[in-house]
């Protein structure tokens, strides 16, 4: 296990820093001067000078990696030119409400899909497994943010249950800021939820015609205890692979749906940043992005080895 | 026995997808109106003779826009799966012809370096840098194919490489290169075409997304998630605006993975139930 | 009271039926050998009565198991016997078992599945079943998970759970198929000698005659859905009733009619091989550990010569195979095809002069290619594509027996015994001198497999052939070569003529796996040529 465990963080070190190469180099190769592209034909010479040394844009191609890299390390990502504030404290305060978001969505599609996958293959090729696989074909094809949109138009416009956009900050209090993130996450969830739960039923299946399972039915378990004593925990392998890389879809689809429902989120970060030319918050927030999904995918590593023995272990 | 059993998903999947199809090509000729034309006065109309879906803010026909935003959606989602057929297959097939080797290890590592950029990140990224447009979603798109079609090639593959067919065919001398044409490449076609209709189908998801946040085909060229973006502000006057072009996506998509799922029951060797 | 009667047992699969009207008895205590080709319908016969078949398949008539009718049993009131008194174990043990859980947890399950303990007193019980079947506490706790456990050790742990409630029938469903002779012997034994002690009845499943012989008390014989005879053991093999039976025990104890090889010039010459292969490492930075699978193994193949090489699984024969194919490189010693090194890298033209048959008949074919394509593939070997390409395959076609139209058709409408008939083909289409048969029968049942080895013993007459014939079946080996070779641990033990090995082993290892092989009583053992009729 320990092995194990040294061989994932080394991969996962390099993974870093290969990935803070490539954003690197992306930024890089903007044609022409940074400075100047952030400021605009406009700018004079003095204005684009002064920025190219706040930038830290003046010493040789490795010095600018190592120091931002380094800084990087230390949480110190650089000061925002539009913002003028250091990008550390944007991003966490932007953070605030895109993890919870992010992670809302995932428990949310898991309770959903877990009871779901496992009803479908219980119920394998009768009547209720048909109906349940027909509406989860249809979750998947529903775009997360149209979806919003129809749940602000019932539940906001319509019905005036909860807020159709905005968020009144953790300040405000738990509840009205859970209550903000509601359909967001609803509309992040749902699409999720069916591609899980049929990943779940068809990974439950495959278990299901395994000979350890007529082994337990020879042993007097009826099937649905087979199904959730031998099955499920066989299928889990699968399943925590697609959580994995859901988790990376959640906060893409975060980006977009904070965008439906104006979320002070990471999303509308970005995107602001985007227009506003501002480099050193998007290098920063596709850094944390990217870091986010490959820890994602280490968790996700160090979960398969403590869900399966022969992977426990080795060494 | 095979019965020639009736598939209806097979079959309303494939109706669905050559609907969209036709359309698109029917756009390129043809369309109700034109998409160009702006009638302020008659703008966010409901369906009517004249206009089938009605209008939207600047009264151009829905029904339009929506067959020209199908060109743009098909298009980039064909050649996004194009780009990750055409790089992710051979490096799956050489990845699985090599396994446990260092070749096998880069190309793997490198695939998983690609998923922790997912596609929305990789359009941020060319976006920021070159500016929004409908190729660099295309792009965006195609390279996080590029692993996923790596991925089934090589895990198709190395199923195959441990049979005996192979032995045979390296006992009958040909090397690794024309074992993996002749061989692998045809018996993991089936795989990848069921693959292929989901990226198909992932790949208008994600145009729609990014046309929708504005990093995707920019005005004039027609787009679904971009309909749906400008349909945001007056949803609550004229839903109709924001309805059909989010059934567009729904319909297509459904079909496209009706199509998937059909196929791969339909080409499934093991033709369900024959054993004992 | 009768223990189990079946009363014209049918089971059907959509409209196929694939069991027919079968009837049984079986008392208490008693054993039966239910014997019979794949396909004969007796795994389906035992999956029927514990009410397991496969989806789509249904059961009609009677299995009357102590008193009650199973067939019209609720599956809440079947799940109540399964287990509790009828246990049963299946043919592959290395994936029965359930790769997530312990097999303490999985031996105590059957007990506290049926409330017959707590979860901790299950656990006691399981110890003491595990202890009876052979593996003691101190080496094999109840925390080991199933693949750290050898095929044989969890076919033993398979045991345990189905005898753990004292069932009054165990049914073994071709319990010892997938493993080696040695292991073979020692789990029929403990099967035997439990079912002694607890007074259970067993229903011993399996396509070989021999394992039944001596072992049970009586024994039925299937064919294609229907029983074909029933009775004593003893009886049934000494004088059996059914025409079907007879054919049985002559294709089990067949020997091709070979006409004596002339010893020509050394053919295939393999001197001090050493095949490597590197593991990984125990601790980081620790030296790679080697495994030496082939070790400094020499021996030389004649012309027209039939050289058997015997060995249980692992012990590097099909290891030795690749190289001597020139699919792997040796690490040591040279191998030497008509005086010209064998290596990965040999020119064409020499791989010409060695062709292969390998064991599965499914796994062998490319399913999307026609058998003509595919017999022609070794053409690839030849400068050209020779014109007359169709011809040849024709021919190949004839020579093994099949019809020159089958050369249009796919793998997939050809029988297992028929695909194998084409792998030969597709061996001798570039007329080579050797060919390699790798398990080539081992897949085949008895009638099948005498059919084949005549027409390999034919082929080398007419063809001067030299066959390098691997196999881990004695018999087979008996049956087709001169000369034997016994390989174990990467090394050959003991090797001569086929005959004086086979009846007077010198080397110890030898002479275990002999002893260990089932035979037919009355009739030739494995090592001893059958007075011929």
């Amino acid at each position: 296990m320990i092995r194990f465990l040294v061989r994932r963080l080394l991969a996962l070190a390099i993974s870093l820093i290969v990935a803070s190469f490539v954003v690197f180099a992306v930024i890089e190769v903007i044609p022409g001067d940074p400075a100047a592209f952030m400021l605009g034909l406009n700018a004079s010479p003095e204005t684009v000078a002064a920025l190219r040394e706040t930038l830290g844009l003046t010493g040789s191609l490795p010095a600018r990696y190592l120091s931002w890299a380094g800084g990087m390390l230390t949480g110190d990502f650089g000061i925002s030119y539009t913002y003028r504030v250091p990008v550390a404290d944007l991003v966490a305060g932007r953070l605030a409400v895109s993890l919870p978001l992010a992670l809302l969505s995932l428990a949310l599609s898991t309770a959903i899909a877990l009871p779901v996958g496992l009803y479908a293959a219980a119920r394998r090729g009768r009547a209720g497994d048909a109906a349940v696989m027909g509406l989860t074909q249809l979750g998947i094809a529903v775009p997360n943010f149209w979806f919003a949109m129809l749940l602000v138009l019932v539940f906001a416009v319509g019905l005036r249950w909860l807020p159709a956009g905005g968020f009144p900050g953790w300040e405000a209090g738990a509840l009205p800021a859970l209550g903000a993130l509601l359909l967001p996450s609803v509309a992040l969830a749902l699409p999720q939820a069916a591609i899980l739960a049929r990943v779940l039923r068809s990974a439950l299946i495959e278990t299901l015609e395994q000979d350890y399972i007529r082994t337990a039915r020879a042993k007097g378990l009826s099937r649905s205890r087979a199904l959730t004593h031998h099955a499920l925990r066989n299928a889990l392998v699968p399943v925590l692979t697609i959580l994995g890389m859901q988790f990376s879809f959640l906060l893409a689809g975060a980006i977009i749906i904070e965008n439906v429902f104006y979320l002070p989120g990471l999303g509308r970060l970005i995107f602001q940043a985007i227009t506003q030319r501002d480099l050193i918050v998007v290098e920063s927030v596709v850094m944390i992005l990217v870091f986010a999904v490959i820890l994602v995918t280490f968790a996700t590593d160090i979960a398969y080895a403590l869900v399966d023995p022969r992977l426990r272990r080795r060494a | 026995m095979k019965t020639r059993r009736m598939r209806p998903g097979l079959a309303l999947g494939a109706a669905l997808s050559l609907a969209a199809l036709l359309l698109a090509l029917l756009s390129l000729v043809w369309t109700p109106h034109d998409i160009g034309a702006l009638d302020i006065a008659g703008k966010l109309r409901g369906p009517s003779a004249a206009h089938w879906l009605g209008t939207d803010h600047f009264g151009r026909d829905v029904a339009s826009m929506l067959m020209a935003g199908a060109r743009t959606s098909i298009a980039v989602a064909v050649v996004a799966v194009g780009i990750g057929m055409a790089l992710g297959v051979p490096l799956g097939l050489i990845a699985a012809a090599g396994a446990g080797g260092w070749l096998d290890e880069i190309i793997m590592r490198g695939n998983d370096l690609i998923f922790a950029f997912p596609s929305l990140v990789i359009a941020i990224l060319i976006t920021a840098v070159f500016g929004p447009s409908a190729l660099n979603a295309i792009l965006a798109i195609g390279i996080f194919n590029i692993p996923v079609f790596a991925r089934v090639a090589r895990g198709g593959a190395l199923g195959l490489w441990t049979l005996d067919y192979i032995r045979a065919a390296r006992v009958a001398g040909k090397g690794t290169a024309r074992i993996s044409a002749e061989h692998i490449l045809p018996n993991i076609a089936n795989l990848l075409i069921v693959q292929g209709t989901i990226q198909f189908s992932l790949g208008i998801l994600a145009e729609a997304g990014l046309s929708y946040v504005g990093l995707g085909a920019q005005p004039p060229t027609a787009s679904w998630g971009r309909m749906l973006a400008e349909a945001q502000t007056m949803v609550t006057l004229a839903p109709h605006v924001a309805l059909f072009p989010g059934l567009a996506i729904v319909l297509t998509v459904l079909g496209l993975n009706l199509l998937g799922d059909g196929l791969r029951d339909a080409l499934d060797p093991r033709g369900r139930g024959r054993q004992a | 009271m009768t223990l189990l009667r079946l009363d014209r047992l049918s089971v059907r699969i959509g409209a196929a039926p694939v069991l027919s009207e079968v009837s049984l008895a079986l008392e208490p205590g008693e054993t039966l050998g239910l014997v019979g080709e794949s396909g004969s319908g007796k795994s389906m016969t035992a999956l029927a009565l514990m009410g397991l078949l496969p989806l789509g398949a249904q059961a009609a008539g009677r299995v009357e198991f102590e008193g009650q009718d199973l067939l019209a049993l609720r599956e809440r009131d079947l799940c109540r016997v399964r287990g509790a008194r009828i246990g049963m174990i299946f043919q592959e043990p290395m994936t029965a078992l359930n790769p997530m859980k312990t097999i303490g947890a999985q031996v105590a399950e059957t007990l506290t599945t049926h409330g017959a303990a707590t979860r901790a007193a299950a656990l006691e019980i399981a110890r003491a079943r595990l202890d009876r079947v052979g593996l003691p506490a101190d080496r094999f706790g109840l925390g080991l998970y199933p693949h750290e456990l050898s095929g044989g050790q969890r076919q033993r742990v398979c045991i345990a759970l189905a005898i753990a409630l004292r069932p009054a029938l165990l049914i073994a469903d071709e319990p010892t198929t997938a493993l080696d002779v040695t292991t073979q012997a020692q789990i029929l034994d403990l099967l035997q000698a439990l079912v002694a002690e607890e007074r259970m009845a067993l229903l011993l499943i399996t396509h070989d005659l021999a394992v039944v012989a001596g072992r049970t008390g009586r024994v039925a014989v299937m064919q294609a859905g229907r029983l074909v005879e029933s009775g004593p053991t003893e009886q049934v093999f000494r004088a059996p009733g059914a025409a079907y039976t007879s054919a049985l025990f002559a294709a089990s104890a067949h020997v091709p009619r070979r006409a004596p090889a002339a010893q020509g010039a050394p053919l295939l010459e393999v001197a001090q091989v050493r095949r490597d292969y590197v593991l990984a490492r125990p601790a980081p930075l620790a030296p790679h550990p080697v495994l030496r699978a082939v070790d400094e193994v020499s021996f030389t193949l004649h012309r027209g010569e039939s050289l058997g090489l015997v060995g249980e699984s692992g012990c590097g024969k099909s290891t030795l195979t690749r190289a001597i194919l020139g699919l792997d490189p040796v690490q040591g010693g040279t191998i030497r095809l008509a005086g010209a090194p064998v290596s990965p890298a040999m020119p064409r033209a020499m791989r010409a002069g060695m062709q292969a048959v390998f064991q599965d008949p499914y796994g062998s074919f490319d399913p999307r290619w026609r058998v003509e394509r595919l017999v022609a593939e070794p053409f690839h070997l030849l400068p050209a594509r020779p014109a007359d390409w169709r011809a040849r395959v024709a021919a190949a076609l004839a020579e093994v027996g099949l019809r020159p139209e089958d050369a249009r058709r796919h793998i997939h409408e050809f029988s297992g015994g028929q695909r194998q008939r084409i792998a030969i083909a597709r061996a001798l289409i570039t007329r080579p001198a050797l060919i390699v048969l790798d398990e080539a029968v081992s897949a085949l049942d008895v009638r099948v497999r005498a059919q084949v080895l005549d027409l390999l013993a034919a082929l080398q007459d007419s063809h001067g052939l030299s066959y390098l014939f691997v196999s881990h079946d004695l018999g087979v080996v008996r049956a087709i070569t001169g000369r034997v070779m016994v390989m174990q641990a990467g090394r050959i033990v003991e090797a001569g003529p086929t005959d004086r090995v086979l009846s007077a082993p010198e080397h110890p290892y030898t002479r275990s796996l002999l002893a260990a092989a089932p035979r037919l009583p009355g009739r030739a053992s494995p090592g001893v040529r059958p007075t011929a009729p």
